[in-house]
Parts: C-alpha cells; sequence; structure tokens
C-alpha cells in the first residue's frame, strides 16, 4: 500500500505554509518529503513550490539553498511541478512586489506578477469563487464556481492566455488557475481549502500518476466536446 | 464574489478551550483540536485560537494546539496571545498556523507589526484591537479606548487611530473586539466596527457580542465587517455555524455554503 504512495517534495526554503501544504498532500494520499536542499529531491515524483509573503526575499531564499537550478531542471524535464500562492507568481519573469517594485523570478513562464486591481480590500484574504476558463483535470469532480481560500495582494499576468485554467473576481478579474503542460499553478492555498482543497490535491496527484502530457492531453479533448477525465487504473509508470 | 467570513473563537488556557465573560469566570469546553476539526466540517471559514494565558503566565502548549490542527483540519488557522517578536511568530507560523495576532504586544513595540510584516507578509499580520467606550460629551463624536491585557490595562491610545496606525505599520488584518459588549450576547458594535473599517483597507474581523444571527448580518451592512469571529455561542451549540451562514445568504450576503457531512 505505502509502495503506491506518490512522494511529493515541498521545497523548504522558509515559507511559513510549508508544513500546511505537506500535511494536506499526507492527508490527501501522498508521502511528503520536506526538499531543504537539491539532494532532497532524488526520488520525488512531484515538486511543489510553497509561498506566502514577498517574491525578493523568496527568490535570494531558494538561491542560497541551491534550489534555483534544481527546480529550472526539473521544471526543464517536463517533470510535474505545482505552485502555491508565491510559488506560482515566482514561476513567472518578474514580480512589481518588491522595494524596487521590479523583482526578477523565475522566469519558467512568461508574464509578470501585478498588484490587484481595483480591488475594494487589500490584502484579497478569505474565501473566493474560482471561475473556469475552460475544463481541465484539476478541477475535475469540483463545481465551477467553488470557494477556495485566498491571501494575497499580488497575482501573475500571463503573456499566453492559453494557459489560464480559471479566474477570479476581487476588484477584477485575475488569474486564479495555470496549466502549462506539466506545470501547474494556483493564487488560491488548496491546503487550507477543506474539501474543495483536498479534492483538488487528490486531482493533482492523479495527473502525476498519470504520467507526462496528461493534463495536455486531456485540455486538448475538452476542445472536442466534454471528455471526462479518467485517473490512471495504475502505477505503471 | 469574496464571501464574508464566519470565524469561530477558540480562547485557550493550557491548552484547553474556556470560555468565560470579559475574560473572567473561565470555564473548560473541551479540547481544541478537537473542536475546530468539528467547526472546520460545519463549515468554519477560518478558526482562532486566542491563547488567554499567554500574556501573563508565559507561553505553554498552544504549538502542540496548532500543530494538531493543522494536522486534521484543512481551513486557515490564526493565532492570538502572547506573540511578541519574529522568532516566535515564525515558530507559531512553523507548526501550521497561517496568521498570528498581535495586541499587547502591538501596543508595547508597535514597531513588530513592520518587522513581522516584512519577514512574513502583511497577509500574516493581524492587529488585535480591544476597544471600550469611552463617555461621550453632548455632541460630541463617540471615542473608544484601547486595553490590554485581556482587558485589565488601559492605554493611552484612541482605538480608530491605533487601527489606522497598525495597517500602517504592516497590518494586513483587524480583529476588532468590543470590550463592553465581549461575552454579554448583546449583539456587536456595529458603531466601532463602521468607524474602524471606513477608516481602512485591510479585512476587518468584528468581535465581541454575537448573540444570533441577525447579528452577524448587522456586522457586515451595519459595521462593514469581512468577517464575523464569535465563541460562546458557536461553543454551546445555540446556533451553528450553518444556520448562521444560511441567514446571512438569506440576507443576501455571499458566504461559503458547506454540504452538512454526517449530520
Amino acid at each position: 500500500m505505502s509502495g503506491s504512495r506518490l512522494r511529493v517534495a515541498v521545497l523548504d526554503y522558509g515559507a511559513a505554509n510549508m508544513v500546511s501544504i505537506s500535511q494536506a498532500f499526507v492527508s490527501a494520499g501522498a508521502d511528503a518529503i520536506v526538499a531543504a536542499g537539491p539532494a532532497d529531491l532524488a526520488g520525488a515524483d512531484a515538486l511543489v513550490v510553497p509561498g506566502v509573503g514577498a517574491a525578493a526575499p523568496a527568490m535570494v531564499h531558494l538561491r542560497e539553498q541551491g534550489l534555483l537550478e534544481p527546480l529550472r531542471d526539473w521544471v526543464g524535464a517536463g517533470r510535474p511541478c505545482l505552485g502555491i500562492c508565491l510559488g506560482l507568481q515566482l514561476l513567472f519573469d518578474a514580480s512589481d512586489e518588491g522595494d524596487g517594485g521590479d523583482s526578477p523570478t523565475l522566469g519558467l513562464l512568461a508574464g509578470r506578477t501585478v498588484a490587484l486591481q481595483e480591488a475594494p480590500t487589500l490584502p484579497h484574504i478569505g474565501w473566493n469563487s474560482v471561475e473556469a476558463v475552460k475544463a481541465h483535470p484539476l478541477f475535475d469532480g469540483i463545481a465551477d464556481g467553488s470557494y477556495f481560500y485566498f491571501v494575497h495582494t499580488f497575482a501573475p499576468v500571463p503573456t499566453d492566455e492559453g494557459i489560464v485554467v480559471a479566474r477570479t473576481t476581487h476588484g477584477r478579474p485575475f488569474v486564479s488557475a495555470v496549466a502549462s503542460g506539466s506545470l501547474y499553478g494556483l493564487q488560491f492555498h488548496p491546503e487550507k481549502s477543506a474539501d474543495a482543497g483536498q479534492r483538488l490535491l487528490r486531482n493533482f496527484l492523479g495527473l502525476v500518476a498519470a504520467g507526462p502530457g496528461a493534463g495536455a492531453a486531456v485540455a486538448a479533448d475538452e476542445k472536442g466536446g466534454g471528455t471526462t477525465f479518467a485517473p490512471p487504473a495504475s502505477e505503471a509508470i | 464574489m469574496l464571501a464574508r467570513r464566519v470565524i469561530p473563537c477558540l480562547d485557550v488556557a493550557n491548552g484547553r478551550v474556556v470560555k468565560g465573560t470579559k475574560f473572567v469566570d473561565l470555564t473548560d469546553e473541551g479540547d481544541p483540536a478537537e473542536l475546530a476539526e468539528r467547526y472546520a466540517r460545519e463549515g468554519a471559514d477560518e478558526i482562532v485560537f486566542l491563547d488567554i494565558t499567554a500574556a501573563h503566565e508565559g507561553r505553554g502548549t498552544i504549538l502542540d494546539v496548532v500543530r494538531r490542527t493543522a494536522g486534521r483540519a484543512f481551513v486557515p488557522l490564526t493565532v492570538g496571545g502572547g506573540v511578541r517578536t519574529v522568532t516566535e511568530m515564525r515558530d507559531v507560523l512553523r507548526a501550521g498556523a497561517d496568521k498570528v495576532s498581535f495586541n499587547t504586544a502591538a501596543v508595547a513595540d508597535p514597531d513588530l507589526l513592520t518587522r513581522c510584516a516584512r519577514k512574513f507578509g502583511s497577509q500574516a499580520v493581524v492587529c488585535a484591537v480591544d476597544a471600550r467606550r469611552l463617555p461621550a460629551a453632548d455632541g460630541a463624536p463617540q471615542t473608544w479606548e484601547v486595553v490590554t491585557h485581556g482587558g485589565r490595562r488601559q492605554t493611552e491610545l484612541e482605538a480608530v487611530a491605533w487601527a489606522v496606525r497598525a495597517v500602517e505599520l504592516g497590518a494586513g488584518e483587524l480583529l476588532v473586539t468590543s470590550m463592553d459588549r465581549d461575552g454579554t450576547r448583546s449583539g456587536f458594535d456595529t458603531e466601532l466596527l463602521h468607524a474602524i473599517s471606513s477608516r481602512v483597507r485591510v479585512p476587518v474581523i468584528a468581535s465581541g457580542g454575537a448573540a444570533g444571527p441577525d447579528d452577524f448580518v448587522a456586522a457586515v451592512r451595519e459595521g462593514g465587517a469581512d468577517a464575523i469571529l464569535a465563541a460562546s455561542i458557536f461553543h454551546r451549540r445555540m446556533h451553528s455555524i450553518a444556520s448562521v451562514k444560511a441567514a446571512m445568504a438569506e440576507a443576501g450576503l455571499p458566504v461559503r455554503m458547506v454540504e452538512e457531512a454526517g449530520s
């Protein structure tokens, strides 16, 4: 039984929500590895980039712990990776957040992170509805418009609209979920989003188990007319 | 659309949930982690642990309470009481909490809000404003004073001005408690809530005085609150979180409804 559990490496670079994410993945049926250095990624099936707070210090910590290049290599090789909140924002080219208003980030996805526009309250804290832009297996079994928990002030603006999976509105609509190949990003916190969050994490694990291209293939099928995502029958890969 | 949050507050003393009127006459009401999990299942949008022993008796078992809760209740957790340094805040966050609420420590050392916000982000820094009405002269606007140490000490601070300053210093959320109403079940001080929520852009959590669902609606409608916190009406099962949310939805407020599991 334990042999079939996927191993999820959660990057430990000082982000406060690392523990919560690990616990939520364990509850969703995976083994969570706390990855404080490059060596900890060996044997992992998926990588999770957590994060709460500011972009610039997060990049400094990633670099100091020698995690920057392994992370780039991991995503470059097309292996499954999930960015959560700041972890999503870090995937893009740069962020407006920071003292100089321009912090370079990982550049794995094209676009930049900007402050929420016309928000009635900031930070955007609380449960907000996530509206599907297109069907995606990440949201399999989750009703469109379901509430997820958000805590942030900034959000990414992808150059490629094609990677946008869901949007949420607080003032103006912003991107709340993206998917590009095996690279996924969520602006909300699935680890704090009760049952909907647990379901989404299980869906992510299903995509990891299905292997490379699972998300992309199903997303392409959806355009043809609503193919239901079927989780893999075995862990053959 | 952003839902208005309903937040059960668990006052914790020596690792147990307690509740009294105006922070005195405490009675034991159960295990915090167990209660938190039950509330999460019933639709709590967040859980607040207030470590009410910490300010004057030193830190105890709250980290263990957070750790045990975070492993079984997947909703946001806020811890208040007794955190005085960036390092202590880090320990609470690393135990699985999402936010830390500062009251006495922030009044004594306002820069603490800035240091913690810089380190962990404003979204993790809540400033708790415990306010008590001051006698108002005829025709003069109502004012409130800030009290600390669970209401046992007065300060020179005026509550609205302090709330505004706390946000400037780095607080990303305000937990506003009316010490006149706390534990009395006579409704929220919506005048206090409005005085503060109309002056800041960060979310305001209403606290102190909840008696029934109508009070939750009033806190939002009249007080401008983004979230409402209550303790005894939930602990003593006078109202369920679901029934409060149903009343809020009925009044046209956006709330996150959950399917009642196994009840």
